[in-house]
């Protein structure tokens, strides 16, 4: 008897007995559907955080010098807070030495920020991220402009009271009108709008286009940083695989700045879109290690519900088989024969079970920010442990039903 | 064809041996039509599975088309069963969620034979017993006659040696009984060898000649259509009871 026969022979008793088979694949459709969604929202998330969270708050092959780090995930304790606290803040000159001394290709922009209001006519708007840099800032941004232009060098040196705003900050404060031009003021100081920078969209909800970016020493800097302080200084390297040397060039020239022994930690931090990942990946790392102790877990449970079903169903044929054995049938082909009828019920719950996976992912890619991409690797693995898990399942069920003598198997009821 | 000398076949019951068989030597030639019978407890039912390689014996030989069977592996015995011999059952061993036609196909399965052409013998098959018309059919839309046709039609399929049938209308009318009859001659006629064990006079009068089995022995052994059928016995041993039962 042919493999195909046998599958026939399967899946014409799994068609006899829907509702049965259904439930005896139910375990397997359970585990398979959860490893595709589990697999596809967690990289989902990875894709997330990497595309949407790093990049868009530091951006790749960027690192900035920083007095603490800017995005802490980890717990951090008491001590070290009050000693980030202590530490010297980055001057204007620590950013020029810094920057004199990076012989790798790179664009520095000097950076400040915090939350203002910005008020036009009658209007306020509040919470507006106000940023003070230079022009560089936006090449570093990758900031596509929509209307106007980003200020220029000059107007850095000469410390231009002008504005280049978000998109929903241009849209709340001048609705409706063309708000290149517009006064505005920060602080009671009066800025003019120069540019729009295009629609970022929003992070965990939060919008990425209340903000408004202005030299860093134009008048109302006051309000975002003391005076010669910065924030951080921006290095964008021109090469990728370059960003390491730029940072320990950084590095080098921060501890001689500071006068640090060799045995002195560093009193100054560097922030990366790496290093903001690595609480993320940590968090991914062990959802990907608890998974197959999950999925194998549903795939057991599985595994027994379909042995279970086999062995009733072989008791419960055993006249069938002794017909089958009169008729010619050998141990192999009654063993194929059940082996067959349980991979392909565990197939079917797997296949069932990726579809399932598959509308998950797309309800979670339909309704959450997260982008659920569906692995191919997860659909492979999916379909080779329902067919494993079936194999496995009916080899001993199989093996009594071959094993059983014609003569008491033809007697049964 | 078929040569059987001292068969003999013990069945272990608990700290009991039981002989079924007591040393049967028979010969059956090609295209006989013979019925085997004998009151319960005689050993017909153990010569049937003997008979048809279901089960092999505990001494004696049994010679099927010049093949020594009684010590083949149970996969070679399956062999032999797919290819010399043709079931019919009493109560049919149809396969219940199986159309007409696919039961009839399941011999050529285990033979090996691809899709095409089992269909179509299975279709001549069909059409030999009269079904060409029901072939879609499963058992439970079938009469009873109708269902032990189809069971005759997949004895034949793989064109067997023996058609070997176990009361055979066990389970049918009297009308519907003559009417296998009648299929049972038309084969015998065609060349078919047939084996009929059964209980019944009547129908054992069908066949040409009669073996009749008495305590796992061969008690008479006659030729002839309008033989004088055995006169059942008085009270059944109990040993050979117990053997009749198993």
């Amino acid at each position: 008897m042919s493999l195909l026969e046998a599958v026939r022979f399967a899946f014409r008793t799994i068609r006899a007995q829907k509702l049965k088979s259904f439930f005896s694949l139910i375990g397997v459709l359970i585990g398979v559907t959860f490893l595709i969604a589990v697999v596809s929202v967690v990289q989902g998330m990875n894709r997330y955080m990497v595309d949407r969270f790093a990049n868009a708050l530091i951006g790749a092959n960027t690192f900035e010098l920083r007095q603490r780090p800017s995005i802490v995930m980890d717990d951090v304790t008491e001590d070290v807070w009050r000693e980030w606290r202590r530490r010297p803040r980055i001057s204007y000159d620590d950013a020029d030495y810094v920057r004199e001394r990076i012989r790798t290709p790179a664009t520095f922009a000097k950076f400040c920020s915090d939350r203002v209001n910005v008020s036009y006519g009658g209007k306020v708007a509040k919470d507006v991220d106000l940023v003070g840099t230079e022009e560089s800032y936006f090449r570093i941004r990758n900031y596509e402009i929509t209307a106007g232009r980003t200020f220029t060098a000059q107007e850095v040196r000469a410390a231009t009271p002008v504005l280049v705003v978000g998109s929903e900050l241009a849209d709340k404060l001048i609705p409706g009108l063309d708000p290149l031009g517009k006064p505005v003021q920060i602080g009671g100081l009066p800025y003019r709008i120069i540019g729009v920078v295009a629609k970022q969209g929003t992070l965990f909800g939060i919008s990425l286009d209340k903000f408004a970016v202005m030299p860093f020493n134009a008048p109302g800097r006051r309000l975002i940083c003391p005076i010669n302080i910065l924030d951080a200084l921006i290095v964008r390297t021109d090469d990728p695989t370059r960003m390491q040397g730029a940072l320990a060039e950084a590095e080098a020239a921060m501890r001689a700045r500071r006068q640090l022994k060799p045995d002195q930690p560093n009193n100054f931090a560097f922030q990366t879109a790496e290093g903001a990942l690595t609480t993320w990946q940590k968090i991914s790392r062990i959802l990907f290690l608890a998974l197959p102790g999950l999925v194998a877990i549903s795939l057991v449970v599985g595994g027994i519900v379909i042995m279970n079903i086999m062995l009733m169903a072989v008791s419960e044929r055993t006249r069938e088989i002794g017909i089958r054995k009169a008729l010619g049938a050998r141990r192999r082909d009654i063993l194929a024969q059940f082996v067959v009828e349980a991979a392909a019920l565990s197939s079917a719950g797997a296949v069932l079970g990726i579809g399932l996976g598959l509308v998950l992912a797309w309800v979670v890619n339909a309704l959450t920010p997260l982008p659920a991409a569906v692995a191919p690797w997860s659909v492979a693995v999916g379909v080779v442990l329902g067919v494993t898990v079936g194999i496995a399942a009916g080899v001993y069920p199989a093996s009594r039903a071959s094993r059983l003598d014609p003569i008491v198997a033809l007697r049964a009821e | 064809m078929i040569r059987i000398r001292e068969l003999t076949r013990a069945y272990e019951m608990g700290t009991e041996r039981i002989l079924a068989l007591r040393g049967v030597t028979l010969d059956i030639a090609r295209n006989e039509y013979i019925a085997i019978m004998g009151p319960s407890g005689s050993g017909k039912s153990t010569m049937m599975n003997l008979l048809g390689c279901l089960d092999t014996p505990t001494s004696g030989e049994y010679w099927l088309n010049g093949e020594e069977v009684s010590r083949l592996s149970d996969d070679a015995l399956a062999r032999v069963r797919n290819r010399e011999i043709g079931f019919v059952f009493q109560t049919f061993n149809l396969l219940p969620r199986a159309t007409a036609l696919h039961n009839v196909e399941l011999p050529l399965v285990y033979a090996g034979v691809g899709g095409r052409e089992r269909r179509e013998r299975a279709l001549r098959a069909l059409d030999r017993v009269g079904l060409a018309n029901r072939v879609q059919h499963r058992p439970n839309e079938l009469s009873g006659g109708q269902r032990q046709r189809v069971a005759i039609a997949r004895a034949l399929v793989n064109q067997p040696s023996i058609l070997l049938a176990d009361e055979p209308t066990g389970n049918l009318d009297s009308v519907t009984s003559e009417e296998i009859m009648q299929v049972f001659a038309d084969l015998h006629r065609g060349g078919q060898t047939v084996i009929m064990v059964t209980h019944e006079p009547d129908i054992a009068a069908h066949a040409e000649r009669t073996v009749v089995l008495r305590d796992g022995r061969v008690e008479s052994d006659s030729r002839g259509s309008a033989l004088d059928p055995y006169t059942p016995a008085a009270a059944p041993e109990p040993l050979a009871a117990a053997a009749g039962a198993r």
